[in-house]
Order: structure tokens, then C-alpha cells, then sequence
């Protein structure tokens, strides 16, 4: 008889093994997920992730790279709730993830600002749904994110008006505003020009450590992934999978142009292509 | 100043010129002034008819009451009938499908069966008026709605928003800019199927401007023709100026962008 007090058991069933065990919970654990789901257009069944498992303790920096197709954005789409997976467990703090919820909030790689508000309007947007705050509070709230993200001056102006950067910073601030735990970022940056990009790398990395958030981020730069992530989840498609993992110790705060920096995403890289049957598009 | 001269005076002095091009022609005599007259008595006929005979304002009045009317009656129909069609499939296969084949028939068109069912009355006019914008309203309003980027959506989903909340705050808003463009359609429709319906059915219950054109005509008085016509193109500017410019420039300010399909 094995002394189950000392040494929780391992269970299969994730939850079981929460219930058993004594400790805090991972931030979230994604146990055996799969994933298919019809392409829109060709019809073609598609098999986006296929047994991933993934565990994220609280206030890590997860990147997932992987060329597209790869099933990094269903995984971030199940996380966020927005869809439902067809077998497997996601879990936030041990408790099951059926729909969206406050203690996540999602980033993507198009703004998704709402054009018919302005700029404070759409920080205030996720805050207005947030029970327990006066309009006065909610309002305070939106002012400190906004700075938080350097565009304090720009409340009321449009979202048209705004360069790209600006936008993501906006988007950023409205993620941010209900104070979720973890942040989802599908590609945030993807559409940004090199220059934008490494401004909004040190700015993330300075409220990331600030806020102490969990985040999950999917890119398909490899090197962005390498001067964000504490850790860098390979995947490769067809079926999706996660294929390699790498930690990434690095000092902070990183610089993209960093040598060492460059190292170390061309041995990932250099991994990643390994993983690859097809010639698939990485960049570097 | 220099935009000044650019936006108004320069367009001002440039009909200016058809304008004495037009007196030198009367005057010239080519033509009996049956045919053309000289803008004076055009203009002469205008001020004869707001400011002696008083002929024109309750005119005017009539027909603008007809217009408002029925635009508003089909414009608060075609909203929520647009709705359902974004919203229910059956409404999008019966009513939809009958909104594109019945926007392709000139509103006109409906006047002979106004007539027979209503008889020479005003619900016989705004019967036509309605016809001329609810179906413009219906699929601009279904269009707006399907045509939503999925992505507001979801990232409203994301923030806790559902249901009802969900409707107000993300989804009508971002189908605005289309609904306003169906208004605009159905507004441009309504006026010239009531402009139609005016000319081609004499009402007992109103003497509108479509009428005072008929009556030029049949009085031979041309300067009374090309009279009205100017008064409607008048009423026709104005009234989309002053119904559509605040949405215009909510969408210029917001949105960066002109009503669509709008001109």
C-alpha cells in the first residue's frame, strides 16, 4: 500500500490528481487536448492539435511558435473559451474552461478595436462589464492603462487616426484593464514594422514584469518568441503538435538584437526545421 | 479664403455662366418662350408663387409631410425586418429573397396598385414612399448585420460580453455604417418614387409639388415646369443635408469613412 499522503498519486484525470494532490494548481494545463474542424471554403477537415499537453504556472511568459497551421491560434481560441475542444482538459487554476471569462483576456493579431468608440471608450469597454466598480473607478482604471501603455494623451482620439503600434497598445490597455491573470496574445505584432515591433517588445517586457501576468503568446518569429518567452513551445501542423520545448534563460530585459539572443533562435530554429516534414515558412 | 473660393465661389460662378448662357438663349429667340423660357421669369414665376399667390410653400409643405411620413414608417419597419433576416434563416430565404427582387422594381411602379387599393388618397401616396425605402432598408440592415468582422465578436466575447448586452453594444454598432447606407438608398428611392407618384395621380387630400409640375404642364407654363423642378432639387440637396450629415459626420469622425454606397 503506497503511502498516499506523503506522495500524492499521479492520476490520468487531471482534475483528480488537483483534488489529490496538496499543491497550488499550474495557472492553466491543457491535458490531451484534440482539436479538428472543417476549413472554411475547401470543406477539408482539418486536424488542428492532437494530444497537446501544456502546463503554465502562474506569471510565466509561454511563447508558441510554430509555421501556420500549426495549431497554435485553436489553442489559444480554446484557452480564451471562444471555442470548445473535442477531447481533452483545459484547466485555469484547476477549474475547468467552458467559456470565456474575465481572467483571461485575449489580444489578436488584427486590433479588434471598435471603430464606433474612441480610444478610452474601448479601454472602457471591458470594464463596464466588470461588476463591484463605480463609473468613476472604471474610469480611474482605464486612465492607468492607458498610461501604463504610453497613450494617455490620445484618449479621445479615433482608432482610424492611430498608427498600428498605437493600436496594439490600445488593445494591450483594453486586455489589461480587468485585471485578468493570464493574457492570451494571438500574433499581436505580426503586422507591425520591425521598428514598432522592438519598442513594443520592451514595453511589454516592462508591464509584464510589472503586472505579473501569465502570458501565452503565439508568434511564428522565432526570434521575437526568444527575447519574450521564459519558455518557447515548438509545434509543428498536420496533425498539431507540440514537438519540442526550450527554456529560455536569458537576462532581462532582452534586447532583439541582442548576439546571444541571436544564438539562441538559431539553434531553435535550426530544431524546428528538424521537426518539419514539409517545407513550411518559418522566419527567423 | 482660398477654400472658400474653391468650395463655393468658383461652382457659384460656374453656373452663374449657364445661367446667362441660358437668358442670352431665350433672348436670342431660337425658341418660343413656351419652350424656354428666360431664367427671369422662371424666377419671377418662384417669387410670384412663394410671395403673392402663395402657392408653393403649402406645396412644398404636403409633399415633404407625404415624405417624412412614409420614410419614417419605412424606415421604422425596415430596421427590424432586417434584423430578422440577418438573424432567422426563413426570414433571410422568404422576406429577404423578396426585399433583392422587389429593390429592382422601380417604385413607380407601385402607383397603379396604390391606386386600386387605396384610391386617390394620401395613404395611396405613402403606400408608394414606403415601397420606395423599406426594401433598402431591409437588406442594408440584413447586410450590416452579416457582414460584421467575426472578430469585434469575439473579442467582445472575450471581455464577458453575451446576449442582449452583446447586441447593443458590439453588433448594432458595427453594422451602423451599413444600416445608414440602406437609409440613404431608401431615402434617395423614396423621394423619387413620391416625385413619381405625385405627377401621375392627382390627391384630392393635398396639392404637392409633383402636382404643381403637372399642372405647369397641362397650363403649358413652362417657367412653372422648370420652376418646380429647381424647387425640387432644392428640397431634394437640403433634405439630405440635413438628414444625413450628423451620421455623416459620426462615420467621418469614428470611422474615417463615408457612408457606403452613399454619394
Amino acid at each position: 500500500m503506497p503511502d498516499t499522503s506523503a506522495h500524492p498519486p499521479h492520476h490520468a484525470n487531471p482534475r483528480i490528481a488537483t483534488e489529490l494532490q496538496n499543491i497550488a494548481p499550474s495557472k492553466l494545463e491543457v491535458h490531451r487536448v484534440s482539436k479538428t474542424f472543417r476549413a472554411f471554403g475547401t470543406g477539408e477537415l482539418v486536424h488542428a492539435l492532437d494530444d497537446v499537453s501544456l502546463k503554465v504556472d502562474e506569471g510565466q511568459f509561454v511563447c508558441l511558435v510554430g509555421p501556420s497551421g500549426c495549431g497554435k491560434s485553436t489553442l489559444l481560441n480554446l484557452i480564451a473559451g471562444l471555442d470548445q475542444a473535442d477531447g481533452g482538459d483545459l484547466l485555469i487554476d484547476g477549474a475547468p474552461i467552458t467559456a470565456p471569462g474575465r481572467d483571461r483576456m485575449m489580444m489578436f493579431q488584427d486590433h479588434a478595436l471598435f471603430p464606433w468608440l474612441d480610444v478610452f471608450g474601448n479601454v472602457m469597454f471591458g470594464l463596464k462589464l466588470k461588476p463591484g466598480l463605480t463609473d468613476k473607478e472604471r474610469r480611474e482604471v482605464a486612465k492607468f492603462y492607458l498610461k501604463l501603455v504610453g497613450l494617455e494623451s490620445f484618449m479621445h482620439a479615433a482608432i482610424h487616426e492611430l498608427s498600428g503600434g498605437m493600436r496594439q497598445r490600445v488593445a494591450l490597455a483594453r486586455a489589461l484593464a480587468p485585471n485578468p491573470r493570464v493574457l492570451l496574445m494571438d500574433e499581436p505584432f505580426g503586422a507591425l514594422d520591425a521598428l514598432t515591433r522592438e519598442n513594443l517588445y520592451v514595453d511589454l517586457q516592462r508591464i509584464w514584469s510589472q503586472r505579473r501576468k501569465t502570458i501565452l503568446f503565439v508568434t511564428h518569429n522565432i526570434r521575437e518568441a526568444v527575447c519574450l518567452g521564459d519558455r518557447v513551445v515548438l509545434f509543428s501542423p498536420h496533425p498539431g503538435k507540440i514537438r519540442e520545448e526550450f527554456a529560455i534563460d536569458l537576462p532581462r530585459p532582452r534586447n532583439i538584437n541582442d548576439t546571444a539572443l541571436a544564438a539562441r533562435s538559431a539553434t531553435i530554429t535550426a530544431a524546428l526545421k528538424q521537426h518539419l516534414t514539409h517545407k513550411e515558412e518559418v522566419s527567423e | 479664403m482660398k477654400t472658400f473660393l474653391k468650395r463655393w465661389a468658383m461652382p457659384f460662378l460656374g453656373l452663374f455662366s449657364l445661367v446667362l448662357l441660358w437668358e442670352g438663349l431665350a433672348i436670342a429667340g431660337i425658341w418660343p418662350s413656351y419652350v424656354l423660357p428666360p431664367p427671369t421669369q422662371v424666377a419671377a414665376y418662384l417669387w410670384d408663387a412663394t410671395c403673392v399667390d402663395g402657392t408653393l410653400l403649402p406645396a412644398v409643405w404636403v409633399t415633404l409631410k407625404r415624405l417624412l411620413i412614409g420614410y419614417a414608417i419605412g424606415v421604422l419597419a425596415g430596421i427590424p425586418l432586417g434584423l430578422l433576416c440577418a438573424q432567422v434563416r426563413f426570414f433571410r430565404d422568404s422576406v429577404g429573397t423578396l426585399a433583392l427582387g422587389l429593390q429592382a422594381l422601380p417604385s413607380v411602379c407601385w402607383v397603379p396598385l396604390a391606386i386600386i387599393w387605396f384610391g386617390q388618397t394620401e395613404e395611396a401616396l405613402l403606400f408608394v414612399v414606403l415601397m420606395g425605402t423599406v426594401w433598402s432598408l431591409i437588406i442594408g440592415t440584413q447586410h450590416g448585420i452579416n457582414n460584421i468582422p467575426p472578430i469585434y465578436v469575439r473579442a467582445a466575447r472575450t471581455m464577458g460580453s453575451h446576449g442582449l448586452k452583446l447586441w447593443v453594444t458590439v453588433i448594432l454598432p458595427a453594422a451602423f455604417p451599413n444600416i445608414v447606407g440602406g437609409m440613404k438608398q431608401g431615402w434617395a428611392f423614396a423621394w423619387r418614387s413620391l416625385m413619381a407618384a405625385e405627377i401621375y395621380v392627382t390627391i384630392l387630400t393635398g396639392f404637392g409639388v409633383g402636382q404643381l409640375l403637372h399642372y405647369g404642364r397641362e397650363l403649358n407654363n413652362m417657367a412653372q415646369v422648370i420652376g418646380i423642378m429647381i424647387v425640387v432639387v432644392v428640397i431634394g440637396l437640403l433634405a439630405d443635408k440635413i438628414l444625413f450629415s450628423p451620421w455623416e459626420r459620426m462615420l467621418r469622425r469614428r470611422w474615417g469613412m463615408d457612408i457606403p454606397g452613399g454619394n
